[in-house]
Order: C-alpha cells, then sequence, then structure tokens
C-alpha cells in the first residue's frame, strides 16, 4: 500500500498507539495536518508552541507514554526549543515532529527555514532531518524507541514538506535495530552485592530519590527498600512523590531549597545511595564533601551520570527498578535506630514551619500549600511554575503519589505550569489538576488559558500575587544590597478578570482566613477556576 | 594536562561530525585534533580525535560520545599500543644558498618534497606528531610560509582492531 510521507507519520502515531498530540500549524506541516484529519488522534491546538512542547511534557509525565508536539518549519520550531529542553533537562520522553521547507530549498534561507536539528541538537536525545519519504516509517519508530528507553528525552523529527507529500511503501518496522544505542538496564549482580554489604556495614545511610524513580516506576520498591532497613529518604525535585510526603521516613527535599533534616542527613551520612538522580548543583552543590565522608552507591540508568558530579564509590549503571528489585532479594533488614533518633531530633529541632498572622493583609503562600494538602485527594496533580512559587510547593505541597508534582526541574523554565497542567489534565482528566503561579511566571503562558477553554479543561489556578519577580527581587536583596532591579510588576492585570474574559470564575483574597473557603468553592466541581492570592513581596522563599 | 586519542566508530551519515563537534564545544572540552574518514565498512566511518585532558576530562568525554546515538565505539587508544600518524605539507622559503640545507633535512626525516619554485619548496612529511614538530622546528629558521596538516591518525598494534560489535 501507497501512502504519503504525512499518512505515514500519521500511521506510525497509531502504531505507537499515540491517542493525543499537542501541536500547531503552519505552511510547512500542512500536508501531515490534512493526513491527520483521518485519523482518530486528537489533536489540542495550544495557543504557542512552546505550550505544546510543555503541555506534550506534562502529558508524558502522568501517563508515561511518550509525549508528542507537532509544529510549522522556521519560527514554528524555533517556539518547541524551550521546552524540548526543558524536556530533556528532567528526561522526560517526547518526539516533536516539524515541518521544513522542501529538501532542495533547505539551506538558501528560504521563508521559515530554520536549521531545527542543528539548534536542537544540544538538548535533545537525538534528532532527524528526514530527506527521503522511504525513511520515515523507520525514522519514526526509531524516534519513539530513543525517546522512551533508557534515559528518557525529547527526540526531534524534521520532515521537508517535499517528504511529507512524497509517497512510500508503509511498513511499520517491528523490530528495531540501532547499533550505537544499547541502553542497560540490569545492574551489575557483583555490583548489587556490593550495596548489600555497604548496608549491612552502614551505621548512618540516606537514600537520595531523584526523577529516575518515577520515570521507571520504581516508588513501590524504593519503599520497601527504605521500609526493609529503616533507611531515610530525601528526594529531589524532580524525585517529589517517589515516597509519599507523610511518610515517617522521609526527609523530604534536599539541596539549597530544600527542608534542614534533609541536608543534615545527606552530610552525616556515612552512606549515600543515590538512586535515579544526577546530582545537580541546586539538589549537592558540595557533593565533593559529602563523597569524602560517605561510601557512594550511585544507581543510574545513564552511564555518563555517575562519576559526572560525584565520586561513587559503588556505581551501577541500570534502571532503578530492575536494580531496586534485586537488591531487595539480597539486603538483610536492618533498623538503625540510633541515626534514625538522631534524625526524628533533629526534624523536631527543625521543623518546616511558617508563621501564620491572622491579622495580615496578606496571604501566607505555604499556609496555602499546607491546608491544600489535607483538602485534596491523592490523585490530585499539581504542576508549577518557577520562582518563590516552585519552592513553596515543593516544601509545603504534600504529595501523595508518584508522578503527581510536575515542575520544571533541571530548566527552571519559567511559563511551565500552565501549559504542563493542559497536558496534565487531557493525559488524566479524572484527577484533579492545579497549577501554582507566581504572577511573573503566569504571565509568560497565560495564553493557554485559550487552550483551557477551547478542551473544557477544569484546571484549577492559584497565583501567587507579589507583584513582583519574587525569587530574583530576593537574590537581589541578599546578594546585591538590595538593589532591585528590573523585579517590580506594579501593574499586573487583574487576574480574576482576565480569566473572566476566558468565562472562567475566580476570586482574589488577601487575607489568610479567607484560604479555606476560598480552596473549597475553587475545588467543589471541575471548572477552571482561578484563585489569586495576595503575598507579601517579603515573604521568603524557605 | 596529558593527550589522549580517541578511535570512534560512527553512522556514516550527514550531521554526525557536528553532533560530535557541537559536543565538545557544548561541554567545555578542548579538541587538540580531529580526522574523519571511512573505515572499510562504507556505512561507518571512524574519527580519531586528540583531546587534552585529565582522566576525569577524558572518561567524561567518552562518556558523552557513547550517548550520540550515531557513536557506535570509543576506544582510548594507549600510546604504546596504538602507531599514530599525521601527514603536514610545509612551503618554506628557499634561496639558492639554502635549498641545499633543506633537502638534507628533507633526507633525514624521510620527508618528500612535492612541489618546487623558484623561492620555496614544499615538503610533505609523514609521522608521529614529534617527528612533524621536529622538522617543523628544524625549517623554522628558513622562514615558514605555510603549514597544512591533518589532524592524527592512530590504529592499534598487532591483531587488536576496533570494529563495530557491541557498543
Ligand atoms: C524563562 C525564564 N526566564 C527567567 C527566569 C529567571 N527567573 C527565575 S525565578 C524568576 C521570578 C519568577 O517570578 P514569579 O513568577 O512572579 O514567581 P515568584 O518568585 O514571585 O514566586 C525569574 C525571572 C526563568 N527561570 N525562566
Amino acid at each position: 500500500m501507497k501512502l504519503t510521507g504525512a499518512q505515514v507519520i500519521v500511521k506510525a502515531l497509531e502504531h505507537e498507539k499515540i491517542n493525543t498530540i499537542f501541536g500547531y500549524p503552519g505552511a510547512a506541516i500542512c500536508p501531515f495536518y490534512n493526513a491527520l484529519l483521518d485519523s482518530d488522534i486528537k489533536h489540542i491546538l495550544t495557543r504557542h508552541e512552546q505550550g505544546a512542547a510543555h503541555a506534550a511534557s506534562g502529558y508524558a509525565r502522568v501517563t508515561g507514554k511518550t509525549g508528542v508536539c507537532v509544529a510549522t518549519s522556521g519560527p514554528g520550531a524555533t517556539n518547541l526549543i524551550t521546552g524540548i529542553a526543558t524536556a530533556y533537562m528532567d528526561s522526560i520522553p517526547m518526539v516533536a515532529i516539524t515541518g521544513q521547507v522542501s529538501t532542495e530549498m533547505i539551506g538558501r534561507d528560504v521563508f521559515q527555514e530554520a536549521d531545527i536539528t542543528g539548534a536542537t541538537a544540544p538538548f535533545c536525545k537525538h534528532s532527524y532531518l528526514v530527506k527521503k519519504t522511504e525513511d520515515l516509517p523507520r525514522v519514526m519508530k526509531e524516534a519513539f524507541y530513543i525517546a522512551s528507553t533508557g534515559r528518557p528525552g525529547p527526540v526531534v523529527v524534521d520532515v521537508p514538506i517535499d517528504v511529507q507529500n512524497g509517497e512510500t511503501d508503509f511498513e511499520y518496522p517491528e523490530s528495531i535495530e540501532i547499533r550505537g544505542y544499547k541502553p542497560k538496564y540490569k545492574g551489575h549482580p557483583m555490583q548489587i552485592r556490593k550495596v548489600a554489604v555497604a548496608i549491612k556495614e552502614a551505621k548512618s545511610p540516606v537514600i537520595c530519590a531523584g526523577g529516575g524513580i518515577i520515570s521507571s516506576g520504581a516508588s513501590e520498591l524504593l519503599l520497601k527498600l527504605a521500609e526493609k532497613c529503616n533507611i531515610p529518604v530525601t528526594t529531589t525535585l524532580m524525585g517529589k512523590g517517589a515516597i509519599p510526603c507523610r511518610h515517617k521516613l522521609n526527609l523530604g527535599m534536599l539541596g539549597s531549597h530544600g527542608s534542614y533534616v534533609a541536608n543534615y542527613a545527606v552530610h552525616h551520612a556515612d552512606l549515600l545511595i543515590i538512586l535515579g538522580a544526577r546530582v545537580g548543583d541546586r539538589a549537592m552543590g558540595t557533593a565533593y564533601k559529602i563523597a569524602e565522608k560517605a561510601t557512594v552507591v550511585h544507581i543510574d540508568i545513564d552511564p555518563a551520570e555517575i562519576g559526572k558530579n560525584i565520586h561513587a564509590t559503588i556505581p551501577i549503571v541500570g534502571d532503578a527498578g530492575a536494580v531496586l528489585a534485586d537488591l531487595l532479594e539480597i539486603v538483610e533488614e536492618s533498623s538503625f535506630d540510633e541515626w534514625n533518633k538522631t534524625i526524628e531530633r533533629i526534624k523536631t529541632e527543625h521543623p518546616q514551619k511558617y508563621v501564620l498572622r491572622e491579622e495580615s493583609e496578606y496571604v501566607n503562600p505555604k499556609y496555602v500549600l499546607s491546608v491544600m494538602s489535607d483538602m485534596v485527594d491523592e490523585d490530585t496533580i499539581v504542576t508549577t511554575e518557577v520562582g518563590q512559587n516552585q519552592i513553596w510547593a515543593a516544601n509545603y505541597f504534600k504529595t501523595k503519589k508518584p508522578g503527581t508534582f510536575i515542575s520544571s526541574g533541571g530548566m527552571g523554565t519559567m511559563g511551565y505550569g500552565l501549559p504542563s497542567a493542559v497536558g496534565a489534565k487531557i493525559g488524566r482528566p479524572e484527577s484533579k489538576v492545579i497549577t501554582i503561579s507566581g504572577d511573573g511566571s503566569f504571565q509568560m503562558s497565560m495564553q493557554e488559558l485559550g487552550t483551557v477553554k477551547q478542551y473544557r479543561l477544569g484546571i484549577k489556578i492559584i497565583v501567587f500575587n507579589n507583584s513582583r519577580l519574587g525569587m530574583v527581587r530576593e537574590l537581589q536583596k541578599v546578594k546585591y544590597c538590595g538593589r532591585y532591579s528590573q523585579v517590580y510588576m506594579e501593574d499586573n492585570p487583574d487576574f480574576v478578570q482576565l480569566v473572566g474574559a476566558y468565562g472562567f470564575r475566580g476570586e482574589r483574597i488577601s487575607r489568610n482566613s479567607e484560604v479555606k473557603g476560598a480552596l473549597e468553592r475553587m475545588l467543589s466541581d471541575d471548572e477552571p477556576y482561578l484563585v489569586e492570592c495576595i503575598v507579601d513581596p517579603e515573604e521568603r522563599t524557605l | 594536562m596529558a593527550k589522549h586519542t580517541l578511535s570512534i566508530l560512527v553512522e556514516n551519515h550527514a550531521g554526525v561530525l557536528s553532533r560530535v563537534a557541537g559536543l565538545f564545544s557544548r561541554r567545555g572540552f578542548n579538541i587538540d585534533s580531529l580526522a574523519v574518514g571511512v573505515t572499510e565498512n562504507p556505512d561507518i566511518s571512524r574519527m580519531t580525535i586528540v583531546v587534552d585532558g585529565d582522566d576525569y576530562i577524558v572518561e567524561q568525554v567518552s562518556k558523552q560520545l557513547n550517548k550520540l546515538v550515531d557513536v557506535i565505539k570509543i576506544k582510548n587508544l594507549d600510546d604504546s599500543e596504538s602507531v599514530s600518524r599525521e601527514l603536514a605539507l610545509i612551503k618554506v622559503s628557499a634561496t639558492a644558498s639554502t635549498r641545499s640545507e633543506i633537502v638534507q633535512l628533507v633526507e633525514i626525516f624521510r620527508a618528500n618534497i612535492i612541489d618546487v619554485s623558484r623561492n620555496t619548496l614544499t615538503i610533505e612529511i609523514s609521522g608521529d606528531t614529534d617527528k612533524v614538530k621536529a622538522l617543523e622546528d628544524l625549517l623554522r629558521q628558513f622562514g615558514i610560509k605555510e603549514i597544512v596538516r591533518t589532524g592524527l591518525i592512530a590504529i592499534e598494534r598487532g591483531n587488536k582492531v576496533i570494529n563495530a560489535g557491541e557498543k
């Protein structure tokens, strides 16, 4: 059967069991959009290509499937870039399909030509500029395989318009053979045995769980290990939810924006087990110091992460879940009573707390998030923006299930919150989806309110409005002697009216006594709702 | 910092060279030289890259290169277990009085003269980096007008081969 290249792409998506994609059309991708009309695949038209990429990322994170975004050549493709880079830093499986000018025009700077494979090379897992229609079935198969296996990540498939229009025999490859790409899942048994011994010999072990636990679906195994051996667990931002936040062994997030007890534990550990985490600078700024004192076990699917930021005494290349399963078979039970007592003491001496002033003219965001934690069920998905709002959410919202806390960890991309919520809500329509934002970040992607409206997505929006780019302001206060430069946003729009223009309800609150009522109203149905909280510009991140 | 020679098998596709080169600049690694050519298998090219760096850097370079889907295999060649060559073309000023001295040097180095003009000689030399450098140093006194050199290429001694088996 002969198909056009555009039809091949659509068929390939169907073979990959993709039923929802996110995108934005344009001339160079029109053949694809034409072919899409004959398919049951649901296409979500975002209001900006960056929104499509972030939505695909949010969708991937809540469904475990590969997210797909589509854009036209030139500006459409370049608008995807931030989304691709954000997915790359957080290891999110994604396939980005872009239109391109026709092959014989490439290189002549014709209208809407941009070298997207060149531009995205540093931050995509792999990319293809497809030159022949007959290559498309193989390329699509490989793209999905590469995006979703090993350490997941975005793959770019750039398809010139003549390649979309060309014809080829369609047969979707069943198997795949890429000689330069052979991800390894099973950890080395000898190394795993060493970990069991190290645990037995340790006095003060700590597990540091990263996003790898969530993407490999290894949370249950992690919990089993932690409980069997009574080892406290700290998580990175990407690992939040790997262990329920209220679990007694959970120490919260580590690093510069993390909890006291998590950092205490990591710095006093004699055994640090890093699981599916890359030891980023925000999590372990002084990794070398930690490594001087502790035996470091580093388990990661990406060999290049091992030894990059911390020296590993026992390195293990493999999938977090596969390694944990093997380890659980041989590791002995332990209690670490002394150590856990110390941890308990530190936890009570240095709780994560905030002062609540009832008479205040401001809403305390930490209080909002704490209260909200008790009002939502375990399937509720929270996405965040970047800035103080992200850290408040990371520290004060109590995530109960893995994969329900969605945030741009590695890239810290403002404008991620609302579009990723769009993807999350489409991926899990039965879950409540709440996006936490600052007034600055919200305005970076607020055009996606249009997407929320068009697809009737019951997304709940909380805007912590401090009329500032709060986190940068705080940095300028502390590090630049309070010389504030370009961090004021005094002339913010009326956010409640703004969503009103889209037909959504909302309210503004400025007292802590109003928080519960507002959240109750917000959560009472499955309609979009915005709660704008007036926040003290002096409210600190930690 | 020591120099390391990496022998890398890559897919013979468009764009692979820029991916490899881009990776070096993005991660802040320095390339001393880079030579590419197709192998005995026309689908596969071999890159020989000389990097300057300590063991940490070389390990990082290898691991990051290995992550590229188009990279099939990498080997860090041990100096004593491999032979290496580079080729240089050196255009040097020559006058009636210096010409014979230059020709003598060329003979000692077993280099070749491949072009002659009234006031220049162009010399072809191949050898390991030290040999090429030694000749260059000796020719400098006569006035070097231009040097063109390939990157280093290297191959393992004896029966050992690097082929596209398991990564
Ligand atoms: C795209 C992008 N641009 C700039 C930054 C730098 N940045 C980090 S936090 C921040 C302020 C965010 O302000 P807001 O969204 O109001 O949140 P707040 O910190 O006040 O909670 C900025 C500008 C960024 N992270 N991302």
